[in-house]
């Protein structure tokens, strides 16, 4: 999926790693994964870790790292949008205006990658990039805890034991849609974009489900 | 056999009361060597308080609560959760250095974030579902 733009980034050194946050495991990524015939890494994470150490909440996001290794831009949406909110549900279509404007704020991403990658552009300054590092509260660790938990359990078939943990976390972390959706996808494939997701949306209200990444200058 | 669970990944060890392992064991699972000053990882040491660790085993499940970090196990007791809590999450990610981690690919090789100091990255995650 991100084959075109490690083809235009390369040059630079920039290494893309796609990271599959799939707790039914590979098989249910390799697909994709096979199709983008990558060039860069496209890893599989079943537990999340990355998610849980960089304290992502949704997918798709993004963490760009220097070459000090130094986060410069904290867990952000990789260009997706709200514009998916006001679909049709019956036909499953957008207006034509929302798809542009979804396309339009994709390339715009993918131009800032860019940039950042030969330039630096973007990169963000110690100071601001810990402003905007995620929530870390005692009830998120919390949550962590018991989606792990929760994964292991399934994993093992222990599928009662293993909800119970499963909707714990949600609980504590409720802005967490990468914890909800994953349970949801390991009840039954499908439900993690079923009715009970759209009414989650739906009760996000002005909330944004896809925080739009913020490029002014700081 | 007991699993432990972490964010370094699984390990079985042997278990008693709880979770009381072997200082080995425990090192091996969590990263933290029992010490005559306490219990030790890098350059930290946190000292024990009397009954945490006694004839060379430590009580994990104790420790890990001392630490601040929260703990879970399975009804059966067969398998812990050491979680990380609030003070270690902004210790990792206030000084801005990117949390290493290592996972497979599709082939089950394993790569390290780490190995890619010297070149920018751009982490990006996904899922099918």
């Amino acid at each position: 999926m991100w084959q075109q733009l490690y083809s235009e980034i390369k040059s630079t050194g920039t290494m893309i790693v796609a990271i599959a946050e799939e707790s039914r495991g590979a098989e249910h990524a390799r697909q994709w994964i096979e199709a983008a015939k990558a060039e860069y890494w496209c890893l599989i994470d079943t537990d999340h870790r990355v998610a849980d150490l960089y304290g992502m909440v949704n997918v798709p996001q993004s963490v760009w790292i220097d070459e000090q290794g130094r986060i410069v831009r904290p867990p952000e949406t990789t260009g997706s949008t709200d514009h998916f909110r006001r679909m049709d549900l019956k036909t499953r279509t957008m207006a034509p205006e929302d798809q542009e404007a979804r396309n339009a704020a994709r390339v715009a991403y993918l131009d800032a990658v860019k940039a950042w990658a030969t330039t630096g552009k973007h990169a963000m300054p110690a100071n601001a990039a810990r402003k905007r590092l995620p929530a870390n509260t005692p009830d998120i660790a919390q949550a962590h805890a018991h989606f792990r938990l929760g994964v292991w359990l399934r994993a093992q078939g222990r599928t009662a034991e293993a909800d119970r943990h499963l909707r714990e976390a949600s609980r504590l972390h409720p802005d967490s849609w990468n914890m909800w959706r994953q349970a949801a996808d390991l009840e039954e494939v499908g439900r993690a974009s079923g009715p009970a997701f759209w009414q989650r949306v739906q009760a996000l209200g002005d909330k944004p489900y896809y925080p739009p990444p913020d490029f002014t200058p700081v | 056999m007991t699993t432990i669970l972490t964010d370094r990944g699984d390990a079985q060890v042997e278990a008693s009361n709880g979770l009381s392992v072997s200082a080995a064991e425990a090192e091996r699972a969590t990263g933290w060597t029992l010490k005559p000053e306490g219990m030790c990882r890098d350059e930290i040491c946190v000292p024990l308080p009397s009954g945490m660790a006694s004839g060379g085993r430590v009580d994990l499940a104790a420790f890990w609560r001392h630490l601040g970090n929260p703990v879970l196990s399975s009804e059966a007791g067969d398998v812990w959760m050491l979680g990380t809590g609030v003070e270690a999450r902004r210790a990792a990610l206030e000084g801005l250095e990117a949390p290493d981690f290592t996972l497979p690919d599709l082939a089950g090789k394993p790569h390290a974030l780490s190995s890619l100091r010297g070149r920018k990255v751009f982490l990006a995650t996904w899922a099918s579902w």
